[in-house]
């Protein structure tokens, strides 16, 4: 059998979608921001919602995440993505709104923005990618870090005496009635990947349903801001901060289950 | 003719962004100026024209709501107070980085920091200067009347959509707590998707069809050349307003030797000034400029060549001023200018306007001539 008899439609295991777009990528190799992008472009695309889909990117690495998706997009300011959302999703009702955040966007300068977003109950849903650090400006000290963790800011390792205790902010979230989906997963292996997208299309279909607030915090790598090999950090990863940060559904009230245990 | 009501500057905002067809209202409580949402939560116009209104958990964030509504072409708009505005500075300069169409209410209160609930123009520097980081401009409108606090909501969006900018409404507490005669605009439909379309539908996030390109908001760019095509854009834009958009109201100017020039409720005082100094044989009149920014530096050119003076009355240690100088300048005049203001909260007496005239030009009615340098 000649190669070009193989390359058929009905052979094809692996497709890159046709949402994402064909930039290069800003993203060191190894980062999880990668897969996750990959993830919702494929989720837009499969649930038929690009017309209806308005992101809104964060301060921070993924502030690029406007180049890789073709849907409609807005910039916002450091930590402010779930207001710009707000404005978006309440003067548009019946579009898809979403927003991109990492951990120092959302969990540090956004404090007060993702709480009040969730706690409002707005019909939109928050990707939350926690890595630990400031990647962007260069890998200092974020509200997740994880004790002793050595950063451009902590380099003797982050000592909770001066600098708090790394902060669990999904758990916090979970309380609040107006989230709807609570979860917290990973996309370091294969079978981890899958199961962030079953997460981010339920999430989806709950913002779509007009559920309320949708959650999913993505613990991610970043291998170059925890100067490591993608494939060290994903076993420091597994080691380190999975262990303070389990996955699993922290908060599914529509199925009625809430889980606040981890 | 339009409705007639007895209203408080405030009541009005929030009744004209009903009536101008405005599609979100985001907010934050702050006195003097609280009774803009508290009369859109009771007009609930969510239930007549769909309108949204809502409280926001602080004047950071209703910035940013007002963003993301403009971003989708939606006719937004915020008010709060001087430390509010402060707080919004961030929010401003991304909107105008963004170029996105939007109104802003600063009904004034004195500062610095949290200084006090009493009227003041202590933020005319922050309004018409940009306000946050950045080389930016806003539309600047200061209304003297509840009538214009009424005529300028609207007047305010239509500019803000013309060049796709944001526009700020710089007033102040007591025009805010006012209540005077007010004829409303009769009510206007909100725009539909389909006018959105057809009117912003090159640059707003409506959602992206397959057909057209995608719709990205920011202010975001990387390679530094780009960044300084667009700042070059801007200025020739802002150049544009200041060309265009220039707004003035003369009281007794014609054989005017001195000048008065205050703007909202300082120009309320001088309007009195003015007649007391008339009957005392002075020939003084007044220049009220209604856009601050663009600034009326024309007319103050013109005006220059035959005034022996200028008195900027301000409610601020003297802001304006600056700019009313920099046109005497340009225009080559060597009339004098001079400022007297109040600050903290207090509103100048039409006399002590008059007194403080006196007393700084006292060399020129002395000698009835300009002085010269």
């Amino acid at each position: 059998m000649e190669l070009k008899d193989l390359i058929k439609p009905e052979n094809l295991v692996y497709d890159k979608s046709k949402l994402q777009e064909d930039e290069i990528m800003h993203y060191c190799p190894g980062c999880s921001h990668g897969v996750v992008h990959k993830l919702m472009a494929e989720l837009i695309d499969e649930m038929g919602i690009q017309e209806k889909t308005i992101g809104i990117a964060p301060v921070g690495c993924a502030v690029f995440a406007y180049n890789y998706i073709a849907i409609d997009w807005q910039e916002a300011a450091h930590g402010r993505a779930p207001a710009v959302a707000t404005g978006v999703s309440r003067l548009m009702p019946d579009t898809f709104v979403f927003t991109y955040q990492g951990d120092g966007d959302l969990a540090s300068i956004g404090t007060a923005e993702i709480m009040h977003a969730c706690n409002r109950g707005e019909n939109i849903l928050v990707v939350f990618i926690n890595n630990g650090i400031y990647g962007m400006t260069g890998g200092q000290m974020a509200p997740t870090t994880l004790e002793g963790m050595v950063t451009a800011t902590t380099p003797t390792g982050r000592d909770v005496k001066r600098n708090g205790y790394p902060l669990k902010i999904t758990n916090l979230i979970a309380q609040l009635p107006g989230t709807s989906y609570v979860t917290r997963q990973a996309v370091h292996t294969a079978a981890s990947v899958r199961k962030c997208k079953r997460s981010l299309k339920k999430a989806i279909q709950n913002v779509l349903d007009k559920k309320g607030t949708s959650f999913v915090e993505v613990v991610s790598t970043c291998n170059s801001g925890w100067k490591m090999t993608p494939v060290a950090s994903n076993k420091w990863m597994e080691e380190n901060m999975i262990p303070y940060y389990p996955l699993g559904d922290l908060k599914d009230s529509v199925k009625g289950e809430n889980v606040l245990e981890n | 003719m339009g409705e007639i009501r007895l209203m408080k500057g405030n009541e009005v905002l929030g009744e004209a962004a009903i009536r101008c067809g405005c599609d979100g209202y985001f907010g934050y409580p702050i006195t003097p100026q609280s009774e803009v949402m508290e009369t859109l939560m009771l007009r609930a116009p969510w239930n007549e024209t769909g309108m949204v209104v809502l409280q926001a958990e602080s004047e950071v964030a209703s910035i940013n709501m007002v963003y993301g509504a403009a971003g989708a072409g939606k006719k937004a708009m915020t008010s709060s107070s001087s430390p509010g505005i402060s707080l919004m500075a961030e929010g401003i300069s991304y909107i105008a980085g963004a170029e996105l169409p939007c109104l802003i209410v600063n009904v004034q209160r004195g500062g610095p920091g949290l200084g006090t609930i009493q009227p003041s123009q202590a933020d005319y520097f922050q309004a018409v200067k940009g306000g946050g980081h950045g080389d930016y401009k806003l539309i600047v409108l200061a209304p003297a009347s509840v009538q214009e606090m009424n005529d300028f909501v609207d007047l305010g969006f239509e500019l803000a959509f013309k060049y796709r900018n944001p526009a700020m409404i710089l007033t102040d507490g007591a025009l805010g707590q006012m209540m005077e005669k007010v004829e409303l605009a009769d009510q206007k439909p909100r725009w539909t998707d389909e006018e959105i379309h057809k009117m912003s539908g090159d640059w707003a996030t409506t959602g992206k069809p397959v057909t057209r390109k995608k719709n990205v908001i920011t202010s975001l760019e990387m390679d530094s050349d780009v960044m300084e095509a667009k700042n070059r854009r801007f200025q020739e834009k802002y150049k544009l307003i200041e060309e265009q958009e220039s707004r003035y109201e003369l009281i007794q100017c014609d054989d005017a030797d001195y000048i008065i020039v205050a703007f909202g409720t300082s120009a309320r005082v001088c309007q009195k000034s003015v007649e007391i100094a008339r009957s005392k044989g002075l020939k003084v009149g007044l220049l009220r400029p209604i856009t601050l920014y663009p600034f009326p530096n024309a007319i103050i050119k013109e005006l220059a060549r035959k005034a022996k003076g200028f008195l900027s009355v301000e409610m601020s240690a003297g802001q304006m001023i600056e700019d009313i100088k920099l046109a005497v300048y340009e225009a080559g005049s060597n009339a004098r200018v001079n400022y007297f203001g109040r600050m903290g909260g207090i509103i100048p007496t039409p006399g002590e306007v008059v007194d403080a005239l006196e007393d700084k030009f006292s060399w020129e009615l002395s000698y009835g001539v300009k002085r010269s340098y």
